[in-house]
């Protein structure tokens, strides 16, 4: 199947992002496609690579710039937002881009299913 | 509102459904909500746009809010229409317990009972709730 997930929430203060992490991982490992993951809202502090939690908690920003990596995925953050909020190139961590809402949209044409991850 | 014509989507058409939950105010998913709205109707794409619970006041006429130093963004749906986007539809539940009607409204919307919406729902592609 191929899916489009969204994300709207920020790394550390709701749970959408752990589990649209930990949703995106188990459905690459079975097989499904990933047509992008679009970050929205404060969900573009999930690209802040500034970000430094203590060393015994997760590290969302590194844990999804690894699953770019390792599975060729596309992170897109969406412009306005990350205006709005201080997010631009030279704050990105590996693996995501900035791009405009249209890339959400087309997310949601061309994926079987669009999965909304926020409050 | 013609600023995209020149840059026409050629793909396939679905069918999209936002659901608008939350009040105007209070947090940005309303503001944010509603530019993601416009931006698939530039695509094209067959939107519907649902305003249910306390998203019914995102649509309530004669907002006044200097006194919170927000801008008042409500004459932005009114551009829907000019989106093509005409599908908009609000809940009559949701209306009632605010004691709401139409009259109250900043753009024209079809009511609908809960169960109808979920039918509607139904037969959607895609829907985002902000």
């Amino acid at each position: 199947m191929k899916l489009g997930i969204l994300v709207n929430e920020g790394p550390f203060t709701h749970q959408a992002s752990d589990t649209a992490y930990h949703f995106t991982k188990a459905a690459l490992k079975k097989g499904h496609e990933i047509v992008r993951v679009f970050f929205y809202h404060d969900g573009v502090s999930n690209a802040n690579k500034l970000a430094d939690p203590p060393s015994d908690d997760r590290n969302l920003v590194a844990l999804w710039s690894s699953l770019a990596n390792e599975y060729g995925i596309e992170l897109i953050v969406c412009v306005a937002a990350a205006m709005r909020r201080g997010i631009n190139d030279d704050l990105l961590a590996k693996g995501f881009k900035i791009s405009g809402l249209g890339q959400l949209v087309e997310a949601g044409i061309l994926g079987d299913k669009l999965v909304t991850f926020g409050d | 509102m013609n600023d995209f014509e020149d840059d026409e989507f050629d793909g396939p058409i679905k069918k999209f459904m936002y659901v608008n939950r939350k009040p105007p105010y209070g947090t940005v998913y309303a503001l944010e909500g509603l530019e993601v709205v416009l931006i698939t109707a530039a695509f094209d794409q067959d939107v519907s746009m649902v305003f249910v619970d306390d998203g019914v006041f995102q649509i309530k006429k004669d907002q006044e809010t200097s006194g919170i130093n927000m801008k008042n963004f409500s004459p932005t749906y009114r551009a829907l229409e000019g989106y093509e986007v005409e599908k908009v539809y609000a809940e009559k539940e949701s209306l009632e317990a605010r004691g709401m009607s139409r009259d109250d409204l900043v753009i024209p919307v079809e009511i609908l009972s809960s169960t109808e919406i979920a039918d509607l729902m139904d037969s959607q592609d895609v829907i985002v709730s902000f």
